[in-house]
Parts: C-alpha cells; structure tokens; sequence
C-alpha cells in the first residue's frame, strides 16, 4: 500500500519511482483510486515504447521493426507486444541470429528510403554489428554529399541489467555519442520513452536509442499531452527533473532515479540539488548544463559506464571550457567501476553507482566533510 | 505373451550401427542359418530370443527376430525442417563433388560463337556496337587516370582491367531502375548508365563539381540519380544493404531487384553469408554477383576458401546460382539477363559468380608483380582479355573494323585528357561543406565551428590556401 500512498504524495507530477513488482500487484487499485485523483495516467516504460512504436508504425507505412525474437515471441521484452498481430510479418521481422546481416539490412532499407527500427537484443550484440552502425549508417550521408540519408534507429536495452555478467551489462553511451552522424538517445521515464522513441523514429538521420531493461517495468504518471499521438520531444534538449541552487548533478537513463533519490536525501542536509536528465547524449545539451553550472557553481556527473572516455568526461570538459570561471569547486565524477561488470551480487552492487555515492560526491563538491564509504 | 514382449522389445545393447549391408539379410544362404547365427552373421550379438529355446521363434514374425530395433516401419523421419530419408550407412559427404560447376560460355577465346550454345538472346548490331564501345572506353579510363595517378595528378586509383566485360555486359543487362550497390571495382555500371568522363573526373580529384563534395578518396563514386549507390570502403559491406534494399522494393512491390557486386575475397566476409541466408530467408528480389578474378590484393583464390570456388556456396544457402566466364560479354549479358528476369518474377535472390581474371593490380598502392609473375599478367592481359575477344565477334559480324577502333581510342583518348584537366583547373570545395550533411540539419556546435572557422580563415587569410573558398 505504500507504492499506493507515495503516488497520491507526489501527485503534482514529480516523477516517481516505484519497484516495477509492487506496482503490477497494486494496478487494479490504482486505476481505481485513479478515479478520484487529478493525477495524469501512469504507464510503464514498456506501455510507453510499445504505444510509440505502434502510433509510428501505424502513422507511417515505411517504419517497420527488425530484431531477434520480435515478432511471435512478442519481443525479448515485451516491448513489441502485439505489434506482428497488427501490422503482419512484413512489418515486423524475426531475424535470424546475425547482428551483422540484419543491421546491414536495415541500413540497406533505409538507404533505399524505409524507416526501420532496429532492435539489438541487448545493445552488447551491437558490436557484432558496430561496423554498419558506424561506417554504413552514421558515416553515409556525410559521405555520400547528402545523396543517401539513413532514417534508421537502433534500439534496445543498454548498461547493467541485474545479475547478468560482464558480457551483458555494458553502457555504449560514450562509444556511440563519440562518433559524428550518429544522434544518441537515453530515456529515463515514460514520458520520455515516448516522445524520443517517436522522435527517433521521424529524424531523418541514424538514431542509437539505449533503453534500460530494469526501467522498462518501472511506472511514470505521463501527461495528456504526452498520450496524444502526435507528442515528440526534441532531440539535443536535456530536462531539469528537479530545481535546485546548490550543485548540479547530470544523469541519464536508471541513474536518474538515483540521482532524485539522492537529491531528496540532501535536502534533508540542507543541500539543494538540481537534477538534470540528459535524455540526449548526442548532441548533448552544453546550454543547459552550463547554465545550470552557472546558477549553483558545482557540478556532479553521474553515469553507469566505465569512467574512461566516458559521458561525465565530456560534460566536466564542455562545462571548463565554457564556465570554468563559475566552479568553485572541482568537478565529481561518478561512474560504473573501471572492471568488467561482476556477477556475484554483492560484487556487482560495489561496481554500479549507488545513491549513497552521488550523496558523498554532492557533498564533497559542497566541501562538506563526507564519511568514508563503507567497507563491502 | 509375455515372451512375444520381450522378444518385441529392443534391445538395450543394440548396436549404433549396423556393420553390414542390408545386402547381407538377403545373400544367399542367409536365410537357412538357423535364427541363432543370423543375428551373428549380421554382426551383432544375438538377442536373449536367440538363446531361448527355439520353440518361441515360430510364434514370432521373421522381421521382427531380423530387425528387433525397427520400432517404426517409416523410410522417412520427421524433422523440424521436414522430412528426410533415413540411411543406415554411416558416410561423409564430400567436401567437393566429382566435378566441379561447369562454366557457361557463349563464345570461345576467339571469339567465335560456340557450335551449341544455348544462348538465345538477340544482341543486335546497336546494342553490341554500344556494349564493345563502352568496354574500350572503361579500359581507356583506366590506363589514362592510372597514368595520372603516377604523375602525381591524382592522390588514388584502382582499375577494372581484365574485368570490363562483367561490368558493361552486366549493367547492359539490367534496367536503369535496378539498384546497384556495388563494391568499387565496378565503375562500367555507372560507364553505361551514363556518367560521363567528367564527372568521373570531377570525384577523382575531389573538386567543388563532385558529387561527393569532395568528402571521400577517389573511385568512390556514387550517384542518385543513377540508382548507383556511393562505394564505401569496408568489404562486403553492401551485401546485406543489397538485400535490405530488396526487401524495400518487395515491400513497394516495385518492378525492380537490387544488384551488388563483390570479389572472391569478399565472400570471406561474415556479411556475405548473413546476406545469402537472409535473402533466402526474405524471399528478396536480389542478385548477387562475385567477380572472381583469382586475387585480393596477394591472396590467391587458393587460400581464400577451398571449396569450388564461389558458385557453390548459393546451395547452401538455397539460393539458385550459376558460374559464368566473366570474360565472356555475351555470357554475362544472358546470364545476368535471365537472373534478373527469375528474381524479379520469382521474388528470389540469385547468385552469379563470373570466373574472370585481375590484369592490373590491387590499386595504385599495389605491384601485383611482388606476388605473381609477369607472364602470368601478360597471358591474360594479351591472349585472354575479354575485350579483344569481343571485338572479334564484333568484327566477324561486320559491325567493326580497324578505322573504327583507331577512331574510338584517339576520341577517348583526347576526352580524357580535357577531362582530367578541366578537373584539375575546377576549385576545391568551400570549407562550409566541411560540416555539411553529418546531419540532416546541422546541430548548433557544427553551426558554431563554422561560423568559428570563417572568422579565423577571414582574419589570418595569409595563413590559409587561397583557392580554397570559405
């Protein structure tokens, strides 16, 4: 009942975040105290992509979805659920095992002039394909002179899932948003699921869209406006989750969460953050970021990665460049342990950001004295 | 009674193979052994029946006490996949058949057409004329623009030598709306749908006339308008982009295949066998033609693959190929013809491998004589080019001779020549292109960069090229 009570709280539309278990238990009552309350309707990250993908399907005849186990297996997450019932299996392809063939394929459909949306059943089988995403879809317009654009998006979960091993828990945020031609988007809510889905879908050019499999059950309320079918958010323009005067703390995708988590325990320490969800890696957002830096002079940069080369990097260097003159304190990177992910769970608790870990690194930037992380 | 049942049951240490033929069964003689030793004579242990007294044989039918294992009398089993015979013989498949695929020719190194061919087409005198005419002209282009790659004119080449008649004979064949999607030794195909010298020349030297805005090296060549798809660099790479763009034009039920081109090397490449299975998978309207031509760059065909050759491998895959003389116009002609004509219809991919031979080296960064002899070069450069071949056929009809020949090469010659220079007199393209077409629209950090780099190249104008616009 507590999921249940916590929403009614929050009811003026901050995004919450609830255990995905909870709230499939819980539905029924909700949508009836829906009734009662003016909240906006909820819906889970899946509900949202799978009503982007079938609004855009069905507003355009050239968008179609390509993947292992999307058609009859309804996708490997329920994500294209009821989607080769509607639209028949010319528009919604099961492939054979081969990231390489069907990526290459895809980016030879949208040579040709089709929208295909491409979904890698993790975005680690990406890099049997990576060849095509880079030098087929991302590179070909430029090189080409404008002669063949690439309406293509790949899609599918990215970063750690729960439990799955190094081989599947990858972040591809910085390797994908490094490369020009490409435009790299990451969702946190539904919201936000579903207007960059569909703008992903309608851009003339090569689209990477990491998802995150642990979000995909989780539940966001979403506005009208945001059920209509013709909702798009722009690509390249980052959200401010939470105002805030004292630090800045940028994340994206599941991070999100934890940083609003952590934002609400350093309000209780008299710290106020701002939390800005990227939402767009590539073109990343500087304005925002940067005058967001410029209101509260300190800057955390959170991300599930592995630090190198990473997404923070480039934040921490875009915010020197343009407003080193309002730091007044270092910039606090966290990211993902520099280690192949672990399995064992403990382990792989220690190698994920955890909400306490942006809380210290918010604190350090506002020198406060921080405690020494706890021994594992 | 329960002994029937024992007798029905199989037996637990029943052999996985049977050592003999079934032949043995039914020698002569088999069948006046007593029960107990035929089960030897067959190679196996007898069943417990066997050392029962024989008194419960007769209540038991002879096929059963033969063939105690038999639980189901069906020749065939069923598979996900279908059905398929069984055999009781243990035995591999040949990694190659008795004979290798024959090769379809339509005329012999001379020319002549051959006593019982099977061709049918009509190449009257215009289209031959045209074929041969384009075919002296994609081997002129290679000699003149290599020539100017050596005298430092041009940063890049790569020639088509040995290889015209696959070029110009299969683009004849096709329709302009078939979409190429080539690999980069296929300039002929764009030769035919009607680039012309200069625009060839234009991308060669990167000028502001270029198609490509100067973005790529040269032969990269690609054009819209021509349904050729720009060469990208990567091997193999257009093979399943081939067969997406099929399965775009099935979608659009278009009256159209798509057309992509690779090397022998190139069917090393994963891509190439994702594409084949894919296209069978799809049923798409796709034909896929390897130019074998023995090397990529110094790898012999050899220690390429060892099966025979290319052809082969559409079976594997379910696709219906055939191995063509790619020095052979006409064969390539019929070949590529009816291949267009059955996956257009038929909504199937077809491959095509044209035995042919690479007479010049890999490219200008190549000398081909490091890894092969010369007199293997010139065998096929002088006794088996298709080119001369063809002009013989052309002449043995009357539709050619010497004039006509010395006419052609001193016009091609010259175009050429004005050609090259023209492109070279032609400005570079301006440094806006530079952050042009990444995107659809540019984003506002290239925007800036622009705007950042005018003002700098403004300021410090000394510093920079002044035949490089901004």
């Amino acid at each position: 009942m507590l999921g249940i009570v916590r929403r009614k709280v929050c009811a003026k539309g901050l995004p919450v975040t609830v255990p995905g278990e909870t709230l499939r238990f819980f539905r029924p009552v909700v949508h009836a105290l829906r009734n009662y309350s003016s909240a906006a309707k909820e819906l889970t990250v899946r509900e949202a992509l799978n009503s982007a993908l079938d609004e855009e399907m069905s507003a355009d005849p050239k968008v179609f979805l390509m993947g292992e186990e999307v058609g009859e297996y309804q996708g490997a997450y329920k994500i294209s659920k009821g989607l080769l019932d509607k639209y028949g299996p010319d528009r919604v392809l099961d492939t054979p095992i081969t990231e390489a063939g069907f990526t290459g394929i895809g980016v030879g459909a949208a040579y040709y002039g089709l929208k295909p949306v491409v979904e890698f059943m993790t975005f680690n089988f990406s890099m049997q394909a990576i060849d095509h995403i880079i030098n087929s879809a991302a590179k070909s317009n430029y090189m080409s002179a404008g002669q063949i654009n690439v309406p293509i998006v790949f899609r599918g979960p990215n970063g750690a899932a729960a439990g799955v091993g190094a081989q599947h828990s990858q972040c591809y945020a910085a390797w994908y948003a490094s490369c020009p031609g490409l435009k790299v988007l990451s969702p946190y809510s539904s919201e936000d699921a579903r207007g960059l889905l569909k703008a992903a879908i309608r851009d003339p050019d090569p689209v990477v869209f990491l998802e995150n499999e642990l979000l995909y059950g989780e539940s966001f309320p979403v506005s009208a406006e945001a059920l209509d079918s013709s909702f798009c958010l722009p690509i390249g323009k980052a959200k401010i989750e939470r105002e805030g005067k004292d630090v800045t703390i940028t994340a994206f995708s599941k991070m999100v969460g934890h940083a609003l988590k952590a934002a609400d325990i350093l309000a209780k320490d008299g710290i106020s953050a701002e939390v800005i969800n990227l939402r767009s890696i590539r073109p990343l957002d500087r304005a925002t970021i940067n005058a967001s830096v410029r209101k509260t002079n300190r800057l955390v940069t959170v991300e599930e990665g592995f630090p190198q080369h990473g997404v923070g990097a480039e934040i921490c260097t875009s915010v020197v460049e343009e407003s080193f003159g309002y730091l007044d304190a270092p910039v606090e990177r966290i990211a993902g342990a520099d280690v192949p992910m672990p399995y064992a769970a403990n382990l792989e608790r220690m190698a994920v950001p955890q909400v306490e870990d942006i809380v210290r690194a918010a604190k350090r930037a506002c020198y406060r004295s921080v405690p020494l992380a706890a021994a594992a | 009674m329960a002994m029937a049942a024992l007798l029905r049951r199989q037996p637990f240490w029943k052999p996985a193979v049977r050592l003999l033929s079934e032949k043995t069964v039914k020698a002569p003689g088999f069948g006046l052994l007593a029960p107990c030793f035929r089960e030897h004579a067959m190679g196996r242990r007898p069943s417990p029946a066997f050392l029962w007294p024989r008194r419960f044989e007769s209540t038991v039918s002879q096929e059963h006490l033969q063939f105690p294992d038999d639980d189901d009398n069906h020749r065939d089993l069923d598979f996900p996949g279908g059905k398929v015979a069984f055999t009781d013989k243990l035995s591999f498949l040949s990694g190659s058949a008795e004979a290798r695929i024959p090769c379809y020719r339509v005329l012999d190194d001379s020319g002549h057409p051959l006593d019982h061919s099977g061709f049918s087409l009509q190449v009257k005198e215009e289209l031959a004329v045209k074929i041969y005419e384009r075919m002296v002209t994609l081997q002129m282009m290679d000699v003149i623009f290599y020539e100017a790659q050596r005298q430092g004119r041009l940063s890049f080449y790569l020639t088509t030598m040995g290889e015209e008649a696959i070029n110009i004979a299969s683009a004849a064949a096709l329709k302009d709306e078939d979409v190429v999607l080539p690999q980069y030794r296929e300039p002929g195909i764009l030769l035919w749908r009607g680039f012309t010298l200069q625009e060839f020349a234009n991308q060669l030297f990167g000028n502001e006339a270029d198609y490509g805005k100067g973005r790529q090296m040269p032969i990269h060549y690609g054009s819209n308008k021509h349904n050729y798809f720009t060469v990208s660099s990567p091997i193999a790479t257009q093979l399943p982009q081939a067969v997406g763009v099929a399965y775009a034009l099935k979608m659009e039920k278009k009256d159209a295949c798509a057309v992509t081109y690779m090397g022998d090397g190139g069917t090393s490449e994963g891509d190439f066998h994702a594409s084949l299975n894919f296209a069978a998978v799809t049923e798409s309207p796709v034909i896929f033609i390897c130019r074998n031509n023995g090397w990529a760059i110094s790898t012999h065909i050899n220690e390429q693959f060892r099966s025979d050759g290319v052809a082969v491998k559409g079976r594997a895959y379910g696709i219906r190929s055939i191995r063509v003389d790619g020095n052979d116009a006409l064969a390539v002609y019929d070949a590529v013809h009816h291949a267009r004509e059955i996956s257009v219809k038929e909504q199937v991919p077809i491959l095509i491998e044209a035995l042919t031979y690479r007479i010049g080296h890999h490219s200008t960064s190549d000398d081909s004589t490091k890894y092969r002899p010369v007199d293997e070069i010139n065998y096929w450069k002088n006794s088996r080019n298709p080119v001369s071949r063809l002009r013989r056929w052309v002449e043995r009809n009357g539709w050619w001779c010497n004039e006509a020949e010395t006419r052609l090469r001193t016009n091609i010659r010259k175009q050429l020549l004005e050609v090259i220079g023209e492109a070279e007199k032609l400005k570079k393209p301006p440094m806006a292109e530079l952050f042009a077409d990444v995107y659809d629209t540019p984003s506002s950090n290239l925007v800036e960069q622009q705007r950042q780099l005018a003002e700098t190249v403004r300021i410090h104008s000394g510093c920079y090229p002044p035949d490089v616009p901004v």
